[in-house]
């Protein structure tokens, strides 16, 4: 009987929902259109109308549509329970979110001060008409960003996940030795390697992948062929469950960018061109300071990569378009971080004069640029580059740097990786630790960047179509304690954290499936 | 202890002269310098240390004893090894003396091949890596011995000259007209229209006033890494540039019209004609392109593909493709508006340095794969396979077109450089050939890919003999052309039915070269021993 009221519940939720989308309303004038057909009956009206949009195509973009719900929905909860629940049922996760937003804002209010650069201004109408002219070559442009600093860096952010403490957990007692080793230290339910192989079985030794049995040595006709003409299918069938679960295995270069498309459901209707062209006008107009932040942080990071330099431009299309989207404030829901609130000059304190501030509510970092970038390589059009990478951030990326009890959150991700690095290689986590090499503060950098910019593309896309096929990032700290683990008995001869460093410092010659495949099924546990 | 204050030095002297005897009647001396060096320094010890005794008598003898037979123990030490290596290279080819441009990557190649030694200067050598230079100056009086090789072809510049390139293509693609139908000729429609300057001027102003407003290159023929290029869209742009460099020669042929037409006189035609065309050999030295003006663009920017293709032989023609190679990205956004900035057309990275925000550490390069898997990323595998397709095609027919021309000799080889534009439509285009594509890595990254395309050439061409001569693929290297197409599959009963062959090239595919190496080739004789 519970059940059935939390789907009733989640059914209606989702109806609600779509009511508003452009969809429903795309939906209605086909119904209405259809009408006119000789072959609707008025007497099968029902029926007629549904097997008319069934065989043009609609239900299944319906069924798309219903299927994206699914994977945004909110987290089943008590229907009396308080909206921040929602955002994170865990009250000391909250009060550490929240006291971290206030240092991020301190951060960046004390950078607006002291440099005298206001959070936002309207552009002069010359300035507009520049920046219209080179939106293509915003890279050429060269601001002076000597002043401007990161708001902060993944090695802070991990400072603030080492404090956690759950207050009403007693750690003295009741606790294996183990459990003291790592870093993170809140208790959280995390998957063990005989539960991630049930959940990742179509990772197992029997099943080809892409990313292994594609390579050069293997004959395409023993699994490479069938499973692309698969994909082709997948592709032409538009069904965004079966691209999900299709993606597990991995996605064919060709079909990659089609295939991750339809399991995010971002059709790039032409309203969605529109939208963009509207946040593209909203940055024309308006000067933030968090674009310098953006332009910064593309300066330091994909502008010096060796296989992202030539994104930079889209990169910025796609990033000063972000900050001014409020659409993206409609996974502060669910997300535990909160938009920072600016006050419009004089009226602090005052709710009526309050703004979001950036309007899209997220303070970029650095490193924020590389989760677009490997995207740069799948879309051409920036608008479908955008509504991609929008999705692929508010069903994913942001958990990456708010702090969540969510299994796929930044949190977890970190205790997965320590728990499984312990119980994998006790011997090298022990020595590590000994040598105050404590492994985690090596892999964080890389799991809050989903390893983009670590990883040669080609095996960066391959991980991140077992997140999409997962719907998880719990694949993420697999692969970090698996590079542990492939480069163990470099690390077991090292004496410092340095040197440390130095043996996992460069990742891009590693084949990301081959390790993860061999750390959760071809390992003694 | 009275005695002959050089005694103990005789022998050691004797040891020097007899080794340096030997060493140089078999040309071994110049290799072994470094250690004719050590024996310098040994042989210098023991004069000193006997003038020293000389002055202070006593007491200093056994000092010099000890001395002494330190020293002629480490004489004796690395007379042993030099006899080894002397040994080991009079056993026939086991050691190959190599000569060689001093170049650093080429020149850490050689010098890290197990056996292989160099030459200095005049000495004999079995294997020459040398620049063009050196091959105009010495190649004609230079006698070769059966199993000696060189990296260039003797006039390697008929492919390798902008102008020559052309005419050559120009020619081969008429022939082939004639012989096969317009079809056939059409599958050479791959390089831009050009003209060689100043003796193709008048079909130059005639093409270019049918495309009114069309965009043109200007290349000197012989000069390579974007020096002395220029773009224009006017003739009047370029009567200044012509009016300094051909002034001279304009006068000369108008003096000759004139000559002509005043004196009918068969003498004074033929000289006329052969001293034009010399002032034409020496000037002609510039070709004016259509400039590609939709080139294919990633984000804004525009880039050219190096890829380097090996030819062991041009009767039979014998072509090797590497699967490595890389897209060279220029450092501006592309737009048509601003002819004059050069940094934005130029892809080369020579021009590239030079730029004035060039920063080395900001790389603007793509490595063949990661441009293949863009490409495939946006346009599915069959579009890319059909570019790649595109691309052997040029490569082919390039080589054919000079395929009579060039003086087949067992001793060349020659590694070609083939810089190609892609446009807006995947359509490519061959835009030259380097004779000597740039060794200087720009990163280590191309340090590394440049060692390995260096290494595996000299695993083809296989101054060792450790290979078959049946190989279809040596490291990195593809055979692509073996006096016909080469397919991946091997030809036999089964196959032989089938019409589906996949041609054996994989540029932009995985290169794994040492694995393919350790399969294929037997240790080298020293390791073994070792």
């Amino acid at each position: 009987m519970e059940d059935g009221t939390d789907v009733s519940l989640s059914i209606a939720q989702i109806v609600q929902r779509l009511r508003g989308s452009h969809l429903h309303s795309q939906l209605e004038r086909q119904a209405k259109d259809c009408l006119h057909r000789p072959e609707i009956k008025l007497e099968s009206l029902k029926e007629d109308v549904r097997s008319f949009l069934r065989a043009s195509g609609w239900e299944k973009r319906l069924q798309n549509a219903v299927y994206r719900e699914l994977h945004v929905q909110l987290p089943q909860c008590h229907p009396t329970a308080p909206a921040e629940h929602l955002k994170e049922p865990l009250a000391y996760m909250r009060k550490a979110q929240a006291s971290w937003e206030k240092r991020v804002l301190k951060s960046l209010n004390s950078m607006s001060t002291e440099l005298g650069v206001p959070l936002a201004r309207m552009r002069p109408a010359g300035e507009q008409k520049d920046l219209t002219n080179k939106w293509n070559e915003m890279g050429t442009d060269e601001p002076d960003l000597s002043r401007f600093r990161p708001v902060y860096a993944p090695k802070d952010f991990l400072e603030v996940l080492i404090s956690l403490r759950n207050p009403n957990h007693d750690s003295s007692e009741d606790m294996t030795v183990k459990s003291h080793w790592g870093l993170i230290q809140v208790p959280l339910n995390i998957r063990d390697i005989p539960q991630l192989r049930q959940a990742y079985s179509e990772l197992n030794l029997n099943n080809g992948q892409l990313g292994i049995d594609d390579h050069a040595h293997v004959h395409p006709d023993l699994f490479e062929n069938n499973y692309v003409h698969i994909g082709k299918k997948v592709v032409v069938e538009q069904d965004s469950a079966a691209a999900q679960q299709y993606s597990r295995r991995g996605c064919p270069t060709g079909l990659r960018s089609d295939l991750w498309a339809l399991i995010l459901n971002s059709t790039n209707q032409p309203q969605d061109v529109m939208h963009y062209e509207q946040l593209k006008a909203g940055v024309i107009q308006h000067d933030l300071l968090v674009d310098y932040l953006i332009y910064k942080d593309v300066k330091l990071t994909a502008s010096n990569d060796d296989y992202y330099f030539v994104f930079e431009d889209f990169l910025y299309q796609v990033l000063l378009c972000f900050s001014r989207d409020t659409a993206v404030l409609e996974h502060f829901k669910y997300n535990s971080a909160t938009p920072p609130k600016s006050y419009v000059h004089g009226k602090v304190g005052n709710e009526e004069f309050a703004v979001l501030y950036p309007p899209n509510g997220v303070i970029p970092f650095h490193g924020f640029s590389m989760y677009v970038a490997p995207l740069c390589f799948l879309y051409n059009e920036p608008s479908k580059l955008y509504s991609v990478f929008r999705e692929m951030y508010i069903r994913y990326f942001f958990r990456l740097h708010s702090i969540s009890s969510s299994p796929s959150g930044i949190v977890a991700l970190c205790l997965q990786f320590e728990r499984l690095l312990q119980a994998h290689l006790p011997q090298l986590f022990y020595h590590l630790r000994q040598i105050e090499a404590q492994p985690l503060r090596i892999a964080f950098k890389w799991m809050v960047r989903a390893f983009s910019g670590y990883l040669s593309t080609d095996q960066l896309l391959l991980l991140w179509d077992r997140i999409l096929g997962y719907d998880s990032l719990e694949v993420v700290a697999v692969l970090a304690a698996a590079v542990f683990a492939f480069r163990a008995e470099n690390l077991m001869e090292v004496t410092s954290l340095a040197s440390a460093e130095a043996v996992l410092a460069d990742l891009s010659t590693l084949k990301v499936m081959p390790l993860i495949q061999i750390f959760l099924f071809a390992t003694a546990i | 202890m009275e005695h002959n204050p050089t005694g103990a030095e005789l022998p050691l002297a004797s040891f020097y002269i007899i080794i340096v005897m030997f060493c140089s009647k078999i040309d071994y001396f110049p290799q072994v310098g470094n250690k004719i060096c050590l024996y310098n320094t040994f042989l210098a010890l023991p004069i000193k240390t006997s003038g020293h005794r000389g002055s202070s008598d006593n007491g200093k003898s056994e000092e010099r004893l000890v001395l002494d037979s330190a020293v002629n123990m480490c004489v004796l030490q690395t007379v042993r090894i030099m006899f080894k290596d002397l040994k080991l290279c009079r056993e026939g080819r086991n050691v190959v003396r190599y000569k060689c441009v001093p170049l650093n990557t080429i020149k850490d190649v050689m010098h890290q091949r197990p056996n292989w030694i160099e030459v200095k200067d005049d000495g004999e050598w079995d294997f020459n890596w040398c620049d063009v230079g050196w091959l105009r100056e010495n190649f004609d009086h230079a006698y070769m011995e059966e199993h000696v090789r060189i990296n260039h072809f003797r006039n390697h510049y008929e492919l390798t000259r902008k102008n020559l390139m052309v005419k050559n293509l120009k020619r081969f693609q008429k022939n082939l007209e004639k012989d096969m139908g317009r079809t056939e000729a059409s599958k050479c429609d791959f390089f831009p229209s050009t003209f060689a300057m100043p003796s193709e001027y008048h079909l130059f102003v005639e093409e270019f006033n049918r495309n009114p407003g069309s965009t043109w290159i200007m290349k000197p023929v012989a000069k390579s890494q974007g020096k002395g290029i220029f773009l224009f869209r006017k003739l009047k742009d370029i009567i200044d540039w012509k009016k300094v460099s051909y002034s001279k020669l304009i006068m000369k042929i108008k003096v000759n019209l004139i000559v002509k037409t005043q004196i009918n006189c068969v003498f004074a035609q033929d000289r006329s004609r052969s001293e034009e065309q010399k002032d034409a050999a020496h000037l002609d030295s510039y070709v004016v392109q259509r400039y590609i003006e939709n080139p294919y663009l990633i984000n804004g920017r525009k880039f050219d593909l190096r890829v380097y293709v090996l030819v062991t032989s041009y009767v039979p023609l014998k072509v090797w493709l590497y699967r490595d190679g890389f897209a060279r990205f220029s450092s501006s956004r592309f737009s048509l508006s601003t002819i004059d900035d050069k940094y934005m057309h130029l892809t080369n990275v020579s021009v590239q340095k030079t730029a004035p925000d060039y920063d080395p550490e900001k790389g603007c390069k793509w490595q063949m794969q990661q441009l293949r898997r863009y490409l495939t990323a946006k346009y599915g595998r069959e579009v890319v396979e059909t570019l790649f397709g595109e691309m052997d095609n040029i490569i082919i027919r390039s080589l054919q077109s000079v395929q009579k021309v060039i003086i087949n000799d067992k001793h060349c080889f020659e590694l070609y450089g083939y810089d190609i534009l892609l446009d807006h439509d995947l359509k490519p285009w061959l835009i030259e050939v380097n004779a000597s594509p740039s060794h200087t890595p720009s990163s280590q990254e191309d340090y590394e890919m440049k060692y390995g395309l260096l290494e595996d050439t000299l695993n083809v061409v296989d101054m060792e003999g450790r290979l078959t001569g049946q190989e279809k693929r040596v490291g990195g290297f593809d055979l692509m052309w073996n006096d016909g197409p080469v397919y991946t599959e091997d030809l036999n009963l089964q196959t032989f039915g089938s019409l589906c062959f996949t041609a054996n090239t994989h540029l932009g595919c995985v290169n794994d070269r040492e694995k393919n190496l350790r399969q294929l080739l037997k240790p080298f004789p020293l390791q073994k021993k070792i």
